[in-house]
C-alpha cells in the first residue's frame, strides 16, 4: 500500500485518501460547446511520469490536498519538493 | 531406546531439534504412529518407516519427501478438518488425525494410477483440448475430474470442529530482514547495533538456515549467533513466520503462525528497509523416475539427519555437483547410511534413471553402470527465489557462472539483499557482508547517508537441470520435461506461454522448484539460452495465506440509532442499509400503511443524513449544489432540493432548512450522507476558498423521527408545548425549535414524504428513545404504530416520489428524473450540472423520464427489473413496484424513453415468466392524494 504525503498530517496510507483526480479548469462562458465542457468532464491527460494529483483525505484532515505521484513508479511527493531540491 | 524410536530413528544428535523425553502418537490413515515433541509430521511419519506422503496429481504415482521443508511439494496432507497442511513443517501433536489427500480409495491402493498407463494422453493441454466440448457433457466431466482433483476436503458449514480465531496486527519495524539463516541474522545485529528497531522473520521453527543441519564449525558458529540475537533488545525474532509479499512503499505482509491463541496473523508492516535474506532453493534435477519415493535433496537428506536424527535410507547414491552434496555424504557417513557410490558432476559423472516402482531400489548412472540403493540424493544446484525484490520491481539476471538468477541494478533504496539471494562467499564472507548490509539498512531507514550496498562474487557451478531421460519438473502439477517439449513443439516458445498451457510453477509450489527447470528444458527445446527466455515474474504472496488471516478477526462496524434496541425488542426485521441497522418492518407492512393513512405512524429515520451549515456565504454554496434557487428561503422555512452532479446527473436530495440568519440544517438521502458532505467541501476547498461556510456533520448528534398520518398534529400538540402546531402558525414546509417531551433544543419540521400530514422532529441523540416511547405512550389512544422502511417505500410511491439511486441511476439528469419545474436554469451563477442541464433541454432524444405507471390489470405487480419492450427491443424498465394498500392495486414508478413518457403512453412489461403485461403511463404524479391536501392540512 502507498503512502500519500499529507501536507497536515504527514506520510499516511493511501487508503485514508480518496482519489480526486488531475486539476482541471472548468471551461466556462456562452460559447463553450458539449464537446469542450465533456472533454473537461471525461478526459484525462493519463501522463506517464510526474504530476500534479488532488486527494481528499476523508480518514484524516478533510483537506482535500495536491500530490505530485509518479505515474510509473507510484513513487508520491508533496508538491513543490521536486522545485526545492533543483534549488538547494 | 523407547519404543517410539521408530525403524529409520538414529540415536541422539546433538543439532537435533526434537525432545526424546517427550513422546506421543498420532493417527495417520487409522494407523498410530510415534512422534517426539519437535518431530515435524513428516519426519515422525519417516522415522515409523511411512515413506509414501501423497500420490501426483495427474497419474497418482506414490510421492515421498523432497526437500522436508515446508514447500516441499509432495508433503500435503489432511490434518483433521483443515486440508492442505504442509506435514513437512507441521509439528505433528498428540492425538492429531492425519491423512493422506488426494488418493481413492487409498494411498496404498489408488485407483488413479491407471492413469500412467495412459500417461501418453494426458500431455500438456490434455485437459483443454479433452474436456472442452460437447459443452452439455461438462457437468459430467466435472464430477470425474474433480474426484481426481488435488486438496484436501473443507468441512461442511457448520461440522468444522471449533478452533481458534485469526488476527491482524500493524508494526513499524525500521528494517524488517526476511530470513534468519546466518546473512539475515547477521544483517539483523548489525542494523540493530546501528540503532534500527528490526523484525527478523524465519519461516522455519528456529533461526539458523543451513547452519542449524550443517558440521561442527557451523553449529558453534550458529550457538554465537543465537546467543547474540537474544542479548539484541532491538530485535523482534518472528519464527514459523513468513513474508508473504512487499508492496509500494515497503509496505510488508507477514504471515505469523505463532500468535499465542491465533491460528494465523497478519502482520502488515510499514518498513523502512526491508533486507531481503531469503537464502536458496536447492533445485531437483529432471532425470527418470525423479519422483520415487527414495528420491531427495541433499538438503532434505542433511535436515532430517540432522535435526530429526532420522536415517534418510540404509544405502545411498550421491549426486553431487557442489560442496553441499559432498556434507550431505559426511552426513549419510555419520549416521550410518552406507555410501554406494558418489557420482561427482564436477569431474563429468552423470545419473541417467533411477530405477524401481513405488520405491527406488537402484540407480542407473551414465555408463551403464548400475547401483543397488534406496536412497538417491541429489545436490545440483540452486534457484535463487527472487519473489520479493520482484515484487520491489525488480528484474532478476540470469548468471551463467553461477547458474542462477542474481539482483540486478534496478533494486529500490528501501530494499537490500543479504546471503546466497546476493552472491557467493565463505561463511565469514557472507556474514561480514550481511552485516555490512544490515548497518547501511539502519542508515538508510533513518534517512541516512546514501551508501552504495556492497556486492557479493559468485562462484562457477555447473549448470546441471535434465540429465539424457526425461522426469518430472513440477511435481504439484505433474508436469514432465516432455512436457516441455511437447508445449515447444505446438509452438508456446516463451515462458509465460509455455507456464499457462502445460501449467507447470502454477500447482501449490508457486515455481520454487520447478520454474528454473522449466526455463532450461524450454531453452533445450527451442535453442534459447535461460537468460534470454528470463523467468516467469514473481507475485505475492510467496508463501499460502489462509483467507481467515487474510480477514481477520470479525470486526466490521455497524451503526445504529438510540432507538434500535427498542426496534429489535419489538420484533423488527433488520434491514442493512450500507453501515446502518434499521428495521424493515415490525411485522405486517401493510398495517403499517395502513396505520399512516388512517391514524398516525412513527419511524425511525435516524440514518438520514444532516449537516450544520454555518455562515453568510451558505445560500451561494446551497446555489451551486442544488438545481433550484436558495436566495429567497426566510428563517423558518424549508425548501427541498435536487443535487446534480456536473454532467447533470441527480447525485441526492433532501429538504434544507434555514433555522437562524446565518444557519441552515440540511438533509441529505440516508446513503448520501458522506458523499454530499465530501461534495460541499470539495467546491467549498478547491474552487471557493474565500467562501465563509463550515459545515459540521450531524447525523448522529440526533435522533430523527418521522411522526406521519392525519392524527399526527393531536399526537404532537400532547408533547410539544413551546410550538404553535396549528397550519397558520406552523403550515407545511416549515422549521421551528422547540421541546418535545421535555426534551429542549429539538428542530421539527413540517414535511412529508409519505403524502400525509406529518413532522419530522431531530432530538438530541441521547433523549432519542425517550422521546420515541414517549410518542408511543401519548399516542396509544390514537393508534401510533411504528412502521420501518418497507412501509415507507409504499407510502412514497403511492405520492409518486422517486428514490435517488433507486428510479435513478448513474446517467438518470435531472430532466429525466421529472424535476422539470425544479430545475433554475435561469439562476445567473454556474451551479453543478447546469450546462449539462441547459443542452439536455435542447436535445428531445436525450435520455430517459421516470414515469409513474399503472398495469391494465390492478392485481399483477411486475417486479422491479422487470423489462419495458418495444416489440423486441428492451427499451425500459420497472424501477420500483408494490400492491398499494391504500389503492388496492399494483402501482409502479418505471424508467421510459421520452417517446413512451406521455401521460396515457402504453406500455408493454416482460415478467420474469417470459410474459407479456400491458400498463400505461399514470395520467399525473401522485397515485393518493394528486392534490398534497392531506400534506397541508
Amino acid at each position: 500500500m502507498m503512502q500519500i504525503p499529507c501536507p497536515n498530517c504527514g506520510p499516511r496510507n493511501v487508503n485514508e485518501f480518496r482519489y480526486s483526480g488531475e486539476p482541471r479548469k472548468r471551461p466556462v462562458g456562452e460559447d463553450v460547446t458539449p464537446r469542450e465542457f465533456r472533454a473537461y468532464l471525461y478526459e484525462r491527460t493519463n501522463a506517464l511520469g510526474w504530476v500534479t494529483e488532488n486527494w481528499y483525505h476523508s480518514a484524516g484532515c478533510r483537506r482535500f490536498i495536491k500530490v505530485e505521484r509518479h505515474t510509473l513508479t507510484n513513487e508520491a511527493r508533496p508538491v513543490g519538493s521536486a522545485a526545492e531540491e533543483s534549488a538547494s | 531406546m523407547s519404543s517410539t524410536s521408530g525403524p529409520y530413528r538414529l540415536p541422539t544428535r546433538p543439532s537435533e531439534e526434537i525432545d526424546r523425553t517427550k513422546s506421543f502418537t498420532f493417527s495417520w490413515n487409522g494407523t498410530s504412529v510415534a512422534a517426539y515433541e519437535g518431530d515435524t509430521i513428516v519426519s515422525a511419519l519417516l522415522a515409523g518407516g511411512h515413506e509414501v506422503i501423497a500420490r501426483g496429481l495427474k497419474y497418482h504415482r506414490p510421492r515421498g519427501v523432497l526437500s522436508a521443508t515446508f514447500h516441499d511439494p509432495n508433503c500435503t496432507v489432511q490434518v483433521g478438518d483443515e486440508p492442505n497442511v504442509r506435514a513437512a513443517h507441521r509439528l505433528a501433536k498428540s492425538g492429531m488425525a492425519v491423512q493422506a489427500q488426494n488418493v481413492f480409495p487409498s494411498l496404498k491402493f489408488d485407483v488413479g494410477t491407471v492413469n500412467q498407463v495412459g500417461s501418453r494422453f494426458l500431455t500438456a493441454g490434455f485437459y483443454y483440448k479433452t474436456f472442452m466440448w460437447p459443452g452439455p457433457l461438462w457437468p459430467t466431466y466435472e464430477k470425474v475430474l474433480s474426484r481426481f482433483a488435488p486438496g484436501g476436503r473443507v468441512a461442511p458449514n457448520g461440522t468444522a470442529a471449533p478452533h481458534d480465531s485469526y488476527d491482524h496486527k500493524y508494526a513499524h519495524p525500521d528494517v524488517l530482514v526476511a530470513g534468519a539463516g546466518p546473512a539475515g541474522i547477521s544483517a539483523a545485529l548489525a542494523a540493530a547495533a546501528a540503532g534500527a528497531d528490526v523484525l527478523l522473520v524465519e519461516e522455519d521453527h528456529f533461526i539458523g538456515g543451513h547452519l542449524r543441519y550443517g558440521g561442527d564449525a557451523e553449529q558453534a558458529r550458529l550457538a554465537e549467533l543465537r546467543t547474540a540475537v537474544a542479548a539484541e533488545t532491538r530485535i523482534t525474532v518472528l519464527t514459523n513466520s513468513v513474508v508473504a509479499g512487499r508492496y509500494d512503499d515497503n509496505w510488508v505482509s507477514v504471515v505469523q503462525r505463532t500468535a499465542p491463541g491465533v491460528i494465523e496473523r497478519l502482520i502488515k508492516a510499514r518498513v523502512g528497509v526491508l533486507v531481503v535474506a531469503p537464502g536458496l532453493f536447492e533445485r531437483p534435477y529432471v532425470f527418470e523416475n525423479n519422483d520415487l519415493p527414495g528420491v531427495m535433496l541433499s538438503s532434505a537428506a542433511r535436515r532430517l539427519i540432522k535435526l530429526y536424527g532420522i536415517a534418510p535410507g540404509r544405502r545411498a547414491v550421491v549426486f553431487t555437483a557442489n560442496a553441499d552434496g559432498d556434507a550431505a555424504v559426511e552426513a549419510l557417513r555419520g549416521a550410518g547410511v552406507e555410501i554406494a557410490a558418489v557420482v561427482d558432476a564436477r569431474t563429468g559423472g552423470n545419473i541417467v534413471r533411477a530405477l524401481g516402482r513405488g520405491h527406488l531400489t537402484g540407480v542407473e548412472l551414465s555408463g551403464g553402470r548400475t547401483v543397488k540403493a534406496d536412497l538417491l540424493v541429489t545436490a545440483v544446484g540452486w534457484t535463487a527465489p527472487t519473489s520479493l525484490i520482484n515484487m520491489a520491481g525488480a528484474r532478476p539476471v540470469w548468471n551463467q557462472t553461477a547458474a542462477r538468477f542474481l539482483p540486478g541494478d534496478d533494486l529500490p533504496a528501501n530494499v537490500l539483499v543479504a546471503g546466497g539471494l546476493g552472491g557467493d562467499g565463505a561463511l565469514d564472507e557472507l556474514i561480514e557482508h550481511a552485516a555490512q548490509i544490515g548497518q547501511l539498512a539502519a542508515q538508510r531507514a533513518s534517512g541516512g547517508a546514501e551508501g552504495v550496498a556492497p556486492r557479493l562474487g559468485v562462484a562457477a557451478h555447473p549448470a546441471l537441470f535434465r540429465s539424457s531421460t526425461h522426469g518430472f519438473i513440477d511435481y504439484t502439477e505433474d508436469v514432465k520435461s516432455k512436457d516441455i517439449f511437447a508445449a515447444a513443439a505446438e509452438g508456446y516458445d516463451s515462458s509465460e506461454l509455455v507456464k499457462r498451457f502445460t501449467t507447470a510453477t502454477m500447482g501449490p509450489s508457486q515455481g520454487k522448484y520447478e520454474v528454473i527447470n522449466t526455463i532450461a528444458v524450454l531453452g533445450e527445446a527451442v535453442g534459447a539460452s535461460i537468460g534470454d527466455l528470463g523467468t516467469t515474474v514473481w507475485r505475492p504472496p510467496f508463501a499460502p495465506i489462509s483467507l481467515g488471516a487474510l480477514a481477520g478477526h470479525h470486526s466490521e462496524p455497524v451503526r445504529i440509532s438510540p432507538m434500535q434496541e427498542w426496534h429489535d425488542a419489538h420484533g423488527a426485521e433488520p434491514l442493512i442499509a450500507g453501515q446502518w441497522i434499521r428495521p424493515e418492518h415490525y411485522g405486517d407492512p401493510t398495517a403499517e400503511v395502513n396505520a399512516v393513512r388512517s391514524g398516525v405512524g412513527i419511524i425511525d429515520v435516524t440514518p438520514l443524513g444532516k449537516l450544520d451549515l454555518r455562515g453568510p456565504d451558505v445560500a451561494k454554496l446551497l446555489n451551486l449544489v442544488y438545481v433550484n434557487s436558495w436566495n429567497k428561503l426566510d428563517v423558518g422555512s424549508v425548501r427541498y432540493g435536487v443535487m446534480c452532479t456536473e454532467d447533470g446527473v441527480v447525485m441526492d436530495d433532501g429538504v434544507t432548512g434555514r433555522l437562524g440568519e446565518n444557519q441552515y440544517l440540511m438533509s441529505t438521502t440516508s446513503s448520501g450522507a458522506a458523499t454530499v458532505w465530501e461534495w460541499l467541501e470539495n467546491w467549498l476547498q478547491t474552487e471557493h476558498p474565500d467562501w465563509q461556510v463550515h459545515i459540521t456533520p450531524v447525523t448522529t448528534s440526533f435522533a430523527s423521527i418521522n411522526i406521519a398520518g392525519p392524527k399526527s398534529r393531536e399526537l404532537m400538540s400532547r408533547l410539544v408545548s413551546d410550538v404553535d402546531l396549528s397550519n397558520e402558525a406552523f403550515p407545511y414546509m416549515k422549521v421551528r425549535q422547540g421541546t418535545i417531551a421535555g426534551v429542549a433544543n429539538c428542530v421539527l419540521w413540517r414535511i412529508g414524504f409519505t403524502g400525509e400530514l406529518s413532522y419530522e422532529i431531530h432530538v438530541p441523540a441521547s433523549y432519542g428513545l425517550h422521546v420515541w416511547e414517549s410518542l408511543l405512550e401519548a399516542g396509544a389512544d390514537l393508534g401510533v404504530k411504528p412502521f420501518g422502511i418497507e412501509a415507507q417505500r409504499v407510502l412514497r410511491l403511492e405520492k409518486g416520489h422517486f428514490i435517488v439511486a433507486q428510479d435513478t441511476d448513474a446517467l438518470t439528469k435531472g430532466f429525466s428524473a421529472g424535476i422539470d419545474s425544479l430545475i433554475k436554469l435561469e439562476k445567473p451563477d454556474y451551479f453543478s450540472g447546469k450546462s449539462e442541464l441547459a443542452w439536455q433541454t435542447t436535445d428531445a432524444t436525450d435520455g430517459t423520464r421516470v414515469v409513474p405507471v399503472l398495469t391494465d390489470d390492478p392485481n399483477v405487480v411486475p417486479p422491479e427489473a422487470s423489462q419495458i419492450v418495444v416489440g423486441t427491443k428492451i427499451a425500459g424498465r420497472i424501477t420500483s413496484s408494490r400492491m398499494s394498500p391504500t389503492l388496492k392495486r399494483s402501482i409502479a414508478l418505471a424508467q421510459v424513453p421520452i417517446a413512451l413518457s406521455a401521460h396515457g403512453s402504453a406500455l408493454t412489461i416482460v415478467l420474469p415468466s417470459g410474459n407479456r403485461v400491458s400498463a400505461r403511463v399514470f395520467d399525473g404524479h401522485a397515485f393518493v392524494d394528486p392534490e398534497g391536501e392531506r400534506l397541508r392540512g
